[in-house]
């Protein structure tokens, strides 16, 4: 468990952006309609972006960031860190960072670095680029987080491919003595790591002529070792085990309540584990917003991207307080409860 | 929690279950056309309603409606 705040950093804007091509789950006719039907209905992933061409997380992350800079007039001089979180990079080597360094036009004083997280990702990256940014006195950075997962399922895996989507996300953060500090509880459990794995094309399972190989785990469930597997019990489990006690334990160290709150912004892992987070803590369905519906498990940027989605008017108007929550591969999960006060933040992006 | 009132909370929960049609020797995986969702959606509700957790191998060895009741009644903390 690391509990921690995080003084003097205030998030001066986001942006999202997502691809411009949709894939409707009432047209994904590897299962029955009734099938359909029920994941749409409990799963609650209506439509999906996803890439096409060649696009890349980079791309969707670098649309979003050069929007924000126009929007925010800030000088590319003054941004002193770039942190890119995701775990669909550009190139097995190099990092993302620098690539984003160069096509953003950042100087090379600009300190880069690649974090390689996916569903806990925002929270995990904003809690490093905040006390990066504390500690080194860098006034400006760019938070850029996001996954194009739709390229790593199979269409003939009924458990991934209807679920996940694609987006890009983009975070403004300044050091500001005057902002309030943000408060963490960082947590994760590596002996669940296979839980969510592509087993192959890393270093412990090297590419091989195995690894292209489709096999059948059960029904609807066919795929080969370059795609994701997911072991949706396992997972559902585990969310309701920890995320719960994550939270509770947060608001004791700040001594708030969850009354306190405006918004709890849940990963988007399927709206079914959500519903059931929702319940256990007594939430008003009002105090949860879900972007799920419309994108899908976006992974690392589902965070901002449902903030961005559904909470852009509040945090453009006025101050908020918000509970972030995300979990998921790795096993990984951690929650942020922090303020933000009229932010820029441009519609979600189309790229 | 009766094992009438377990049946009632499980046919409220799938819609494609008549009511009054679950008896505790029902295999209800055969009542319907059980699927990995549905096994989301149990976990979910023993989870929310009785506050204990169904694994997936709890779920390939219960066979009948019984089973499940006594093996959630045997974790239920009091």
């Amino acid at each position: 468990m690391a509990l921690f705040s995080i003084p003097h950093i205030r998030i001066s804007g986001m942006a999202a952006c997502v691809p411009r091509n949709r894939e409707h789950n009432s047209e994904y006719h590897w299962i029955s309609k009734k099938e359909r039907d029920l994941f749409r209905n409990t799963v609650g992933v209506e439509v999906r972006r996803v890439i096409s061409n060649g696009t890349t997380t980079s791309d969707l992350c670098q649309f979003a960031a050069q929007r924000l800079l126009a929007d925010l007039a800030w000088a590319k001089e003054e941004i002193g860190l770039l942190i890119f979180v995701s775990q669909t990079r550009d190139y097995l080597i190099p990092a993302t960072s620098g690539i984003l360094q160069d096509k953003l036009g950042l100087p090379k004083s600009t300190i880069t670095i690649d974090i390689n997280q996916g569903c806990s990702g925002f929270v995990y990256g904003l809690s490093i680029i905040s006390s990066l940014m504390n500690s080194t006195g860098i006034r400006k950075g760019l938070l850029l987080v996001g996954d194009i997962s739709s390229l790593n399922t199979s269409y003939r895996d009924k458990s991934t491919h209807p679920l996940f989507g694609d987006a890009g996300t983009a975070t403004a953060i300044e050091l500001s003595e005057q902002a309030p500090k943000m408060s963490y509880n960082l947590e994760g459990d590596g002996s669940g790591y296979d839980a969510i794995i592509i087993p192959d094309g890393g270093v412990r399972n090297g590419l091989s002529k195995k690894s292209f190989d489709y096999r059948r785990y059960g029904n609807g469930i066919h795929r080969n070792n370059l795609q994701v597997a997911l072991d949706g019990v396992r997972v559902f489990n585990f969310s309701l085990r920890e995320v719960v006690p994550n939270l509770r334990t947060l608001l004791t160290f700040t001594d708030r309540t969850i009354d306190s709150v405006d918004y709890i912004v849940f990963h988007q892992a399927n709206k079914l584990i959500n519903e059931t987070l929702r319940k256990m803590l007594k939430i008003d369905p009002s105090k949860i917003p879900y972007s799920i519906q419309k994108y899908g498990n976006t992974s690392s940027a589902s965070v901002p991207l449902t903030m961005v989605s559904e909470l852009g008017k509040e945090l453009t108007s006025k101050k908020i307080n918000l509970l972030l929550s995300a979990f998921g591969i790795g096993l990984s999960w951690g929650s942020v409860l922090l303020e933000t006060e009229k932010i820029i933040c441009p519609e979600v992006l189309e790229f | 929690m009766s094992i009438e009132e377990f049946i009632t909370c499980i046919e409220n929960e799938f819609e494609d279950l008549k009511p009054c049609t679950l008896k505790p020797s029902s295999n209800f995986r055969e009542e319907f056309e059980w699927n990995s969702i549905h096994a989301l959606i149990l976990i979910a509700l023993v989870k929310i309603e009785y506050d204990v957790t169904l694994t997936a191998s709890d779920l390939v060895k219960l066979q009948t409606v019984q089973e499940m009741y006594s093996l959630i009644r045997s974790r239920v903390k009091t």
